[in-house]
């Protein structure tokens, strides 16, 4: 991006002593086949838009959710082609240096593009219920994918810096959509405040990387540093501190949480699930990227960071959700311990604690979008049944929708055969090996104290209800959308916790091409 | 007579400061809001300057990319408090405590 902006403004800029003399205009070949994926979804957000202002749209019939299911299941198969492309001919850069298409990178778009099916699908149905359906959510889902995707092929700290932005814009707006809920809005107004506030930081960070090494390139930061020795290098750990923060934010790691409940507990459910695994995951690829492309030889520096950080997280998610009476933030707290996992796995900086991290956020999307399509159903019209009293007795008055709730709520306890389980053993094994016993130490006991709230919530559920409360309960539809989004979350989640193998192969893959 | 370049950036570390500190005890949102703008503003000085000192005109070019970006943020934003605020009398952070954060 650097480059490109270098080569737009060589016209203008006075070159020496001829200033007449304009050099030619140097643009950059943009490969658009590179950014396939993207294209796809903003190109539907677009066309989506459009078509709905130029025809008068009949509301009512999951219309918009199933093009928007389908733009996403396209964009996920582009990404798997992408993916197809990398294993036989290797990865590239296009546009100038500014993006890269790897496996890690295409890992990641596979799971935005899973999350956007999955999140469609499940606010199809509430949204209907809710009165809100419309085109713009949908339109607004799709941005801010197509961003995350941008952060997750970024091959330049400003390209990163652009693709957090256009998915964290579309989420302020998504958290806020449930424009009659008070806590809807203000739950907009704190993620927008803290979330713009991260972002300055983060590019404060990224100004000072480039002061300190003169460039936004990833690639061309790690060379510099791996070839010149920074004798005085504050403005660099300077500006790797702000950058760790900034994703840090995105991800929900502790000390930078305090918004994550809040947000989770106020956004409108689905829009909780989309974010909990969009956001994560493509904070992840971002805090990923830059740790091993650009600061790979400089990780003394930063895996005392990011070990101090996953420990508060464990610790600090684990914790504060066993307090907590309303679900969504108990699942907030827990996605907060969640991070502390995938931060274990990149604090061990090996082959296999990468792996591990991937694998952990492509389980966990499935874990979290499935957990909060319960939520949304049991939350009832309204959005506000979200006391855990409303689980009592659940199984009595749903069987299938307890039964499923409960296989998801293990695999997020880490129970063996769920994906849940062999997710927290891959990122435990990969510190052990690194030698971080300690850390791998805390990781078991934060399990541990996870596994009493996940368990209160299934006993709860499977306490039987007397017969007056049990007439007195309101029933609970099933609406077909978020149906099929819980049997794919159970059927992956326990398929693949069962027959790992396939999934953690491609993690494998994935996680080759990040290190060196 | 001419300033070094790390006057600049000592300026612009002062503003991004103030505007950080100043989101972070500041009550009224759109002051906080006005916050976030000034440390943006400061990012943005802090690019020029190092692009003067390096001599890489890329640095420049990047705060084009910032202020779009401030923009597009101060449209949702403002979005936002209208939406919360309307039936407000003041635009102060301490009505926002349904969520118990």
């Amino acid at each position: 991006m650097a480059a490109l902006g270098a080569a737009l403004l060589a016209q203008v800029a006075p070159s020496g002593g001829a200033a007449d003399q304009l050099q030619p205009l140097r643009l950059p070949s943009v490969e658009y086949s590179a950014m396939v994926p993207h294209l796809i979804l903003l190109g539907s957000a677009l066309a989506l838009l459009l078509a709905v202002s130029l025809v008068r749209p009949r509301p009512g019939k999951g219309l918009y959710a199933w093009f928007t299911v389908a733009a996403g299941a396209a964009s996920g198969v582009a990404a798997w082609m992408k993916w197809r492309e990398v294993v036989v001919h290797g990865s590239y850069r296009a546009v100038a240096n500014a993006l890269v298409v790897d496996g890690f990178a295409c890992f990641m778009m596979i799971v935005i593009a899973v999350a956007v099916v999955l999140g469609a699908l499940l606010a199809d149905s509430y949204l209907r219920r809710e009165g809100l359906d419309g085109p713009e959510f949908y339109v607004l889902v799709l941005l801010s994918a197509a961003g995350g995707m941008f952060m997750a092929t970024a091959n330049d700290l400003i390209v990163l810096f652009l693709g957090l932005e256009i998915l964290s814009i579309a989420l302020y707006v998504l958290t806020g959509y449930h424009r009659r809920r008070a806590e809807s809005r203000e739950a907009a107004m704190k993620y927008f405040i803290l979330g713009a506030f991260s972002s300055a930081l983060f590019l404060y960070g990224i100004a000072l990387m480039y002061g300190a090494t003169g460039s936004t390139n990833l690639v061309e930061i790690g060379s510099f540093l791996a070839q010149n020795v920074v004798t005085n290098d504050g403005l660099l750990l300077a500006g790797l501190v702000l950058i760790l923060v900034g994703l840090g934010f995105k991800v929900a790691a502790v000390p930078f949480h305090a918004w994550t409940p809040d947000v989770y507990q106020g956004a409108p459910t689905p829009v909780t699930g989309f974010m909990a695994a969009a956001a994560k995951a493509a904070g992840f690829a971002g805090l990923l990227r830059v740790l091993f492309t650009t600061f790979g030889s400089q990780r003394l520096d930063w895996q005392p960071l990011v070990w101090a950080l996953a420990v508060l997280t464990l610790l600090v998610g684990s914790t504060l959700a066993v307090v907590q009476s309303d679900i969504k933030r108990m699942l907030a707290y827990s996605s907060i311990s969640h991070a502390g996992y995938v931060l274990i796995g990149l604090q061990a900086a090996t082959d296999r604690g990468i792996a591990g991290s991937l694998y952990y956020l492509l389980a966990y999307t499935f874990m979290v979008l499935g957990s909060f399509a319960v939520v949304t159903l049991v939350g009832r019209r309204g959005d506000d049944a979200h006391d855990l009293d409303n689980y009592r007795g659940l199984a009595t008055r749903r069987p299938a929708l307890a039964l499923a709730f409960t296989v998801l709520l293990m695999a997020q306890a880490g129970i063996p055969f769920t994906t849940g389980f062999l997710a927290k053993f891959y990122v435990i094994g990969a510190a052990v090996q690194a030698h971080s016993y300690a850390l791998a130490l805390i990781g078991m006991v934060a399990a541990v104290i996870a596994a009493f709230f996940y368990l209160r919530v299934i006993v709860l559920m499977y306490t039987p209800l007397s017969d007056e409360d049990a007439a007195a309960a309101p029933r609970i539809p099933l609406p077909f959308g978020t149906g099929v989004v819980l049997v794919v979350a159970v059927a992956f989640t326990l398929a693949f916790g069962i027959a790992p193998q396939p999934m953690i192969e491609f993690a494998r893959q994935a996680s080759h091409n990040l290190l060196f | 007579m001419s300033l070094g370049g790390e006057w600049y950036l000592a300026v612009a570390a002062a503003l991004f400061t103030i505007g950080a500190v100043g989101l972070l005890v500041r009550r009224n949102v759109l002051v906080m809001f006005m916050c976030v703008e000034l440390m943006l503003n400061a990012v943005n000085l802090t690019f020029v300057t190092f692009a003067r000192m390096l001599d890489d005109i890329g640095g420049q070019a990047l705060v084009f990319f910032v202020l779009v970006v401030a923009a597009a943020e101060v449209v949702v934003g403002l979005g936002i408090i209208v939406s919360i605020f309307r039936r407000r009398a003041a635009a102060t952070a301490d009505d926002l405590h349904i969520l118990k954060g």
